[in-house]
């Protein structure tokens, strides 16, 4: 099962409108990625708060259809 | 998640200063993701439990929603829990991860 990199980025924005955000396809097999997500809404939140909202914003894709997703979460 | 997973889990946490969750073992991991922390904890030569979550079902689909935490590897020290991959090889990278071993008493290579 592989999800594409608009799918990922559609996700997220949907849930942080306000982010930016950078995904690269890791090994350009659907299934690697890494994605940076700058967003106003983690401020004041911890750094598993953050990836949480990411993780949340895939809705149970992550670890399913999404095997591996590096996420790397910045204030803006 | 029943009860005998989360006394197995809270056992496992409870027991080990520095738990880590993850795909095989130290000495033979199975995952890359799992590998980067195993190595890292190997680098500051901190004792740590692995716990091989390939070898038990149920602690691999229990520990998610314990954690609230969709992927594996995941670090708990002293019963807090750390986070991932990506955060551990950050707190790595800029010191937090010493400042924390450090603040609960914990040896490691400085």
């Amino acid at each position: 099962m592989t999800m594409n990199l608009k799918e990922i980025e559609n996700h997220i924005k949907e849930a942080l409108p306000d982010a930016t955000i950078e995904i690269q396809d890791l090994a350009g097999d659907g299934n690697h990625y890494s994605a940076t997500v700058t967003s106003s809404q983690f401020a004041g939140k911890n750094k598993i708060e953050q990836h949480k909202m990411v993780y949340n914003s895939l809705k149970g894709k992550m670890g399913n259809e999404l095997h591996a997703l590096a996420i790397k979460t910045k204030e803006q | 998640m029943d009860q005998q997973t989360k006394d197995l889990i809270n056992k496992e946490i409870e027991n080990n200063d520095v738990c880590l969750f993850m795909k095989g073992t130290p000495d033979s991991p199975q995952c890359g993701f799992s590998m980067a922390i195993s190595n890292i904890l190997k680098i500051l030569e901190v004792n740590f439990k692995g716990v091989n979550v390939l070898e038990n079902q149920q602690i691999r689909e229990g520990i998610k929603e314990y954690s609230e935490w969709p992927t594996i590897p995941q670090l708990y020290i002293k019963k807090e829990f750390l986070g991932g991959c990506d955060i551990i090889k950050e707190m790595y990278e800029n010191g937090e991860l010493k400042k924390i071993l450090k603040d609960k008493n914990l040896s490691f290579k400085n």
